[in-house]
């Protein structure tokens, strides 16, 4: 009843390619940004900033990267950890070893040069697919893990092998509080969310997804495998470098390599598996799904084991934590595959057409 | 040179185990397309299994008899890894028929992080040994030729032993048998498998228990070695290299690849890794895998990989 | 029926195919004029959709040359093909199941996108227009092919009939000289083959694009070929105009199935 299109005729092939060509939607993302940004500050306390939103924030930006890999151009990437340390420690580099560096600019660095290292260990993809692509992203995670922990020049030549920024500050605003990052990284996330959604709807975008559907047929309509293969993996490592500066500048604030290990590559997969693959919303979905999850076990669980009697250790809580993303995985595949942004669309059909079954 | 040959074997040895961890991958592969990324899991699994019935039985049953309380245990965590099997080809490999390879490998993944959960939740999550009576004083071996003889570890030799007989079972298996056959055939074609009458579901657990004895194996070797602990999981990343190496259908390139990988590590950790600061062993196997996957991505001796429109 | 067939555009000499033992072409021959609807016939397996896959890039012919507008190669490169003009449609739908309607035909123009990748991320002046420019392009396609209800439809959810209208329409969106059509009525009932008919009859007569055709049809082939090739076990058999390919003795043993 409310959600119908009725009467919302486009005059221009511009207007039906809009990024959101149905009103309700658009009003709708709208009030969801805007609340965003003015809303939530009023309604959210320190916790709920440092635990919750900046690092669903940070993640949702990385899950965009790699879903743009993964989910868009079907390329499996088990290195996403590596192209986020290489962001991190590029941008570390640059910020630390050159007085005044803005930290835009040092964030942007560090995207760049994992979009060199990106570019590099996705030659492979013009090999092989699969398993094996899986296994070469592998290589770059291992190497990156070991490079930034034997090479003393990454770290600064710092004793203990840990990298720390401090007096963070954009255009003369100081980032201390935990609202001023909140804001911070909700620009940034929203800023790359309407390039990368841009970058789907247009040719390469299209080129990605014939990659992933027919490889072989893409390249007999013109479409070069090389060129699509290597830009999503430049583009997706750009942003993932991005937020793997942000992971280790604004939520860590210190960190060691242990922090984009071969599990942080795992997580984002699976935030991209659960939230959709080839979806911009499911990467949002995913990343949150998969930062609040944890957070939901930790409360309920003890919760419910002292209703049974049962204390509940926090290894427990790991192991659990294990059991239901694992299962939820394997449940996913399964019944949706095209995880939570599916079901959400499934949804909006639903509610186009209520208050009428079907 | 005798520091040498010490290494050499040193590396063979820790090889054997990769290949015996490979060798899960590559059977339940050839026999069902999908790629089992929670066969580390389940050698964790299968240690874990194996070490907590170790400990209970003689505890529970007052069994005194070393040998015979060890034979128990192997023969219940195989129970459980045939169980394991069984529920995964009901709830996971039923569901995912002909689904793409991608979709089946992110299904392991899965599996893979539930594994580890229920098995530190039902056995434990402490460090476990395994006692089966390997015999662990090293071996001095050539002490004429060389000053002092290479050291070699008995257990080591068992462990190869061991092994070998597994590989050699095995191939039979796969060989002489019409469920062997069966096996090869459902590798190459599900569809066309099930349309001969191939009971599709049956292969598959048989294979996945296959697939987990071999796991208990393997994790029983590398418990008695190392102790069973988490870090057992993590082998089957240590393990991957070594398919890519030697083909992904390949049995015995499971086995040679597995030795390569050894050696390979500790050759350039103890050799090449001074001048770089140590800890190669890291991604020496990954960035060899590469090497292979841009120049010859079948592998030694894997099928070539084609593609058709 | 007055059409101007011009000269030879395409011409195929000598090849053979072979995937190790298996001899997949033996010698082949034949040219393809300009402007004309030449098919290729044969029993199954007699290397038909080998022979447009070498033409196309896809497979690389083990002898022989493909001459295209004067210009001659051992081996075509599928890129290469496709910014030539030559297009074609497969056998067994090879669509980007994924995506809409209109973006699969859109994925035929991204030869002819100039912009960059930076320009496509923000989506301002020449990005926006050239989008523009070639979505009118497609329209004018999906308009032709009558699947206008369809457009916004992931692919791989349309009946099998429309999936093929969809696969002629991105070899369209290249804007061919060449357009290889590879069984383009497999699978169809009469009233689809009839609509599929005049799709290709209507692509030859208003652009003037040559048509190779593979077709089992073969009162559609008679009906709307100039001329034929006729194979058979990867060699050529036949190859005329239809009357004569009918009437030809080896061509009926072929069919019909008599000692080899």
């Amino acid at each position: 009843m409310f959600y119908r299109e009725n009467g919302q005729f486009k005059t221009s092939y511009q207007a039906d390619q809009q990024i959101f060509p149905i009103t309700q939607d658009r009003w709708g993302v709208l009030l969801i940004v805007a609340f965003a940004f003015v809303g939530v500050p009023f309604l959210a306390d320190e916790y709920m900033f440092r635990a919750i939103l900046i690092p669903f924030l940070i993640m949702a930006l990385a899950a965009l990267g790699v879903n743009i890999l993964v989910g868009y151009c079907g390329q499996i990437s088990l290195g996403s950890g590596a192209f986020m340390a290489v962001g991190a420690y590029a941008a570390y580099n640059w910020f630390i070893r050159i007085d005044g560096m803005p930290l835009i600019v040092a964030l942007l660095l560090g995207g760049f040069f994992a979009t060199l290292v990106g570019i590099f260990f996705g030659i492979p993809s013009l090999r092989v697919r699969g398993l094996y692509l899986a296994v070469a992203t592998l290589a770059a995670q291992f190497f990156c893990d070991w490079a930034f922990l034997r090479i003393k020049w990454f770290t600064n030549d710092s004793a203990s092998g840990t990298a720390a920024v401090a007096d963070l500050q954009v255009f003369g605003l100081p980032l201390d509080s935990p609202l001023a990052k909140y804001l911070f990284c909700l620009s940034v996330l929203v800023v790359f969310g309407v390039l990368a959604k841009n970058l789907v709807r247009s040719a390469i975008g299209r080129e990605w997804m014939a990659i992933r559907d027919m490889d072989v047929a893409a390249s007999v309509i013109g479409i070069r495998p090389m060129y699509a293969k290597l830009s999503a993996f430049a583009v997706s490592s750009f942003i993932v470098g991005v937020a793997g500066a942000l992971w280790a500048f604004i939520y860590l604030g210190s960190w060691e390599p242990a922090a984009f290990s071969v599990d942080r590559s795992f997580q984002l997969l699976f935030m991209v598996i659960l939230g959709g693959m080839g979806s911009i919303m499911g990467s949002f979905f995913g990343a949150g799904f998969i930062i609040v999850l944890p957070i939901i076990i930790n409360q309920v669980l003890p919760f419910l084991g002292e209703i049974a009697g049962v204390s509940v250790s926090t290894a427990a809580l790991t192991h659990a934590e294990q059991i239901i993303f694992g299962s939820l995985i394997v449940w996913f595949l399964i019944v949706e595959p095209h995880g939570l942004a599916k079901l959400w669309s499934v949804a909006k059909q639903k509610l186009r057409i209520w208050p009428f079954p079907h | 040179m005798g520091f040498f040959l010490e290494t050499l074997f040193g590396g063979l040895m820790a090889g054997m185990l990769y290949s015996l961890v490979a060798l899960g991958f590559v059977l339940i592969f050839k026999a069902s397309g999908v790629f089992n990324f929670a066969q580390g899991a389940m050698v964790l699994f299968a240690a874990l299994a194996m070490a907590r019935f170790g400990e209970w039985i003689p505890q529970y049953l007052g069994l005194e008899n070393m040998l015979l309380a060890n034979l128990l245990a192997f023969a219940m965590a195989a129970v459980v890894m045939f169980v394991v099997a069984w529920l995964v080809e009901l709830l996971v490999l039923r569901h995912l028929v002909n689904q793409e390879g991608t979709t089946l490998l992110m299904a392991t993944l899965g599996i893979t992080y539930f594994l580890d959960g229920i098995g530190q939740t039902l056995f434990g999550s402490d460090i476990y040994k395994i006692d089966v009576g390997m015999p662990k004083e090293p071996l001095m071996l050539f002490e004429s030729t060389f000053d002092g003889g290479i050291m070699i570890n008995q257990e080591d030799l068992v462990a190869a032993v061991i092994a070998a007989l597994l590989v050699a079972a095995l191939s039979l298996f796969f060989q002489k048998t019409g469920t062997g056959r069966a096996l090869r055939a459902v590798a190459d074609d599900h569809q066309a498998a099930q349309s001969i009458g191939i009971p599709l579901n049956r292969i598959w657990v048989i294979v996945w228990c296959v697939a987990g004895v071999v796991a208990l194996v393997a994790g029983m070797i590398w418990g008695s070695k190392l102790g069973v602990q988490f870090s057992l999981s993590t082998v089957a990343l240590r393990a991957l290299p070594v398919v890519i190496l030697g083909g992904l259908t390949s049995v015995p390139g499971a086995i040679i690849g597995g030795l390569i990988i050894g050696v390979g590590e500790k050759l350039s950790e103890v050799f090449l890794g001074p001048y770089v600061g140590g800890g190669i062993e890291i991604w020496f196997a990954y960035v060899l895998a590469l090497g292979f996957l841009l120049v010859r991505p079948q592998g030694l001796f894997g099928e070539k990989i084609i593609d058709r429109v | 029926m007055s059409k101007k067939i011009g000269d030879v555009i395409l011409d195929v000499q000598n090849i053979s195919l072979r995937f190790g033992g298996v001899k997949a072409l033996t010698d082949i021959s034949f040219n393809v004029r300009e402007h004309e609807i030449r098919s290729i016939i044969g029993p199954n397996g007699a290397g038909k959709s080998s022979m447009l896959n070498c033409i196309n890039g896809v497979y690389t012919p083990t002898e022989g040359t493909i001459t295209f507008r004067g210009k001659t190669f051992d081996h075509m490169d599928s890129h290469q093909v496709a910014t030539m003009g030559i297009a074609r449609t497969f056998q067994n739908l090879a669509l980007f199941k994924g995506m809409s309607v209109l973006d699969n035909i859109m994925t035929g123009r991204n030869l002819r996108m100039k912009s960059n990748l930076l320009m496509q991320a923000l989506r301002i002046g020449p990005a926006e227009r050239e989008e523009m420019a070639h979505r009118e392009v497609v329209e004018r396609i999906i308009d032709f092919l009558e699947i206008q209800a369809y457009r916004k439809t992931p692919v791989g959810q349309l009946p099998y009939g429309l999936q093929k209208r969809v696969d002629l329409g991105r070899a369209l969106a290249l804007e061919p000289q060449v357009l290889l059509l590879d069984e383009p009525m497999a699978g169809m009932n009469v009233e689809e083959k009839q609509d599929m008919c005049r799709f290709i009859l209507d692509v030859n007569d208003e652009f003037g694009t040559t048509i190779v055709l593979i077709e089992h049809d073969m009162g559609v082939v008679m009906d709307i070929s100039d001329r034929v090739v006729v194979l058979d076990y990867g060699k050529k058999i036949g190859d005329g105009e239809p009357e004569d390919v009918r009437n030809n003795e080896e061509v009926i043993r072929a069919y019909l199935g008599t000692s080899h």
